[in-house]
């Protein structure tokens, strides 16, 4: 992320979703394909990749970022610190649609009023 | 010619490597080559020559593009901002020196702000309990000279922390630890099989979010205890290993890292994890210690320590330091909408935070002082480019086992470019005059 967080190499590192092999079988989807991924807090578009650590069937990551934080549970129960993990996630196949830079990930909402 | 400059600081992550050499141009303009940093390390220093970095303050327009301004007007913008607000937020500190937080704080205290580094999206529940149960811990040599039990609990230093297995944990030779990693016995508990877990001599791979079951259940093995048949999604039998081969080393730490910090539990896993660590000092002698993220993070809770008392989520709106976290934290403060200008330095909140609380410091009055582009200046009205700290200037900074280090300049920065430290000076004497004070 040292080398700029508006180059594309920020998007290929953060802009993903790790899936295990059993989950790419119950999506349906390929691996290297854009997903779209629902919360309760939000959605976002990411690329499902192979998880490299796993395996993890039923557990998903999305390394910390923009992408991530428009899906994770924002609230810090008086800790102060938003509970960004073990958020309750749906992922869908999403082949037309494109997963935005580090910039535009936020400015899709809070410039675009999306969710 | 070329020039060398050796035991230069890495001023990326809490590992704060002291042992860099770094290649400079004869002019001392440019970095040509980084010796002994990981990959991170050393794209750091080679990004801060990049050509396409912005040299000038610039200012968000109506239409969304930025415009180019003076650093006189951007002192002038973030003074004015600051004494007209009643309660900004002025968040970040991790990325810089420790002298820079110091000055920040002083601007902080005369125009009533609350103050809070990055611990508060990372560290933060560690803060709290360990104000509850206290924290037995040690430095980094201390681990690599005598360390023979090492545990990483939701960490992965593979990825997030390079050269902390090389230089202090597993593999060096220290002078109890003759054998380095043969001497050593790994464990490492995480939800994935992590390239720090296939490491591992013992990987336990814990149910997510389940933590806090997994530590008690240590607790309880420690003591010879009835467990269950499996908790979190680990069987008895293998805690009961696990528990005994911790209790039959000479000296142990526990590493440990967001995947406790931020899940379910937060400072109660901390509480526990903690809790532990003094229960196996019954039996031998262990220690505890917080992967620290940013270079700095650790200084900014110093420095803020030894100020008001607090390491973090200190508010000096009412003219005294309070501290609450969950109430003075910058995500609640934003969520809520109790802040009314917000100022972000050497960290990333664009990024890091939570959307919504993202889209707060986009509607507010807001500055960026950051010496890449970022989310976080691309939602702020005034980005301040700054000398990257550590590479264009010098300066203290505290690695994760509190040990303070004094970092290295290499080089100049681009021609007429402040440091973090200048700027905020700058500030500072237009704030005393927009309040009146001498
Ligand atoms: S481990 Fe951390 S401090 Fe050391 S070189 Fe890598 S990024 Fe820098």
């Amino acid at each position: 992320m040292e080398a700029g967080k508006n180059h594309p190499a920020y998007r290929e590192a953060c802009g993903i979703i790790e899936l295990d092999k059993a989950d790419f079988k119950r999506l349906g989807a390929w691996p290297n394909t854009n997903v779209r991924v629902n919360s309760a807090h939000g959605t976002v578009v990411v690329k499902a990749v192979p998880a490299t650590q796993g395996p993890h069937p039923g557990i998903a990551f999305i390394p910390m970022g923009p992408w991530a934080n428009r899906v994770i549970n924002p609230y810090t129960y008086s800790t102060g610190t938003p509970t960004f993990k073990g958020t309750p996630i749906e992922v869908e196949p999403a082949q037309g649609e494109v997963v935005l830079d580090g910039i535009q990930v936020v400015y899709e909402v809070v410039r675009g009023g999306k969710k | 010619m070329t020039k060398t400059v050796s035991d230069v600081i890495c001023p990326f992550c809490g590992t704060l490597c002291d042992d860099l050499e770094v290649v400079v141009s004869d002019d001392g303009k440019k970095i040509l080559e980084v010796l002994n940093a990981c990959a991170i390390g050393n794209e750091k220093f080679h990004h801060a020559g990049a050509e396409d970095r912005p040299k000038r303050p610039r200012m968000q327009q109506p239409d969304g593009s930025y415009k180019e301004v003076s650093y006189d007007d951007a002192v002038e913008y973030t003074a004015q901002m600051l004494a007209k607000a009643k309660k900004p937020l002025m968040y970040g500190w991790s990325s810089t020196n420790c002298e820079a937080q110091s000055i920040g704080h002083e601007v902080a205290e005369l125009v009533g702000a609350v103050v809070d580094n990055t611990a508060t999206v990372c560290h933060g529940s560690t803060l709290i309990a360990l104000q509850d149960v206290g924290i037995p811990s040690c430095t980094l040599g201390e681990i690599k000279n005598r360390a023979d039990r090492i545990l990483y609990w939701g960490c992965n230093p593979a990825h997030a922390h390079p050269r902390h297995m090389s230089r202090y944990s597993i593999f060096p030779r220290g002078f109890f630890t003759g054998k380095g990693s043969q001497s050593r016995k790994l464990f490492v508990i995480d939800p994935r099989m992590s390239d720090t877990a296939k490491l591992a001599d013992y990987h336990f791979q814990v149910e997510q979010g389940r933590d806090y079951e997994l530590l008690q259940a240590f607790r309880t093995a420690l003591k010879g205890e009835w467990l269950p048949d499996t908790v979190a999604g680990i069987p008895k039998e293998r805690i009961y290993e696990g528990a005994e081969v911790l209790k039959s080393g000479r000296f142990g730490i526990i590493f440990f890292g967001m995947g406790v910090t931020q899940t379910r539990g937060k400072n109660h896993n901390i509480d526990a994890a903690i809790s532990l660590t003094k229960d196996l000092n019954e039996y031998t002698k262990f220690n505890i210690m917080p992967m620290r993220g940013h270079y700095n993070v650790t200084g900014s809770g110093e420095v803020l320590g030894w100020q008001y008392g607090f390491p973090y989520c200190v508010d000096l709106s009412r003219g005294f330091a309070r501290y609450n976290p969950g109430d003075s934290s910058s995500n609640d403060l934003l969520v809520r909408g109790e802040v009314d200008a917000v100022l972000t330095i050497a960290s990333d909140p664009g990024a890091h935070f939570p959307i919504s609380s993202v889209q707060k410091i986009w509607n507010l009055p807001s500055v960026a002082i950051d010496p890449h582009i970022t989310p976080t200046t691309e939602v702020s009205k005034l980005h301040v480019p700054v000398a990257f700290v550590g590479i264009e200037c010098g300066g203290n900074a505290y690695r994760m086992d509190n040990v303070p280090i004094d970092c290295r300049k290499v080089v100049d920065p681009p021609e007429g470019m402040l440091t973090d430290e200048e700027f905020l000076t700058r500030v500072l004497k237009r704030v005393k005059e927009l309040k009146g004070v001498a």
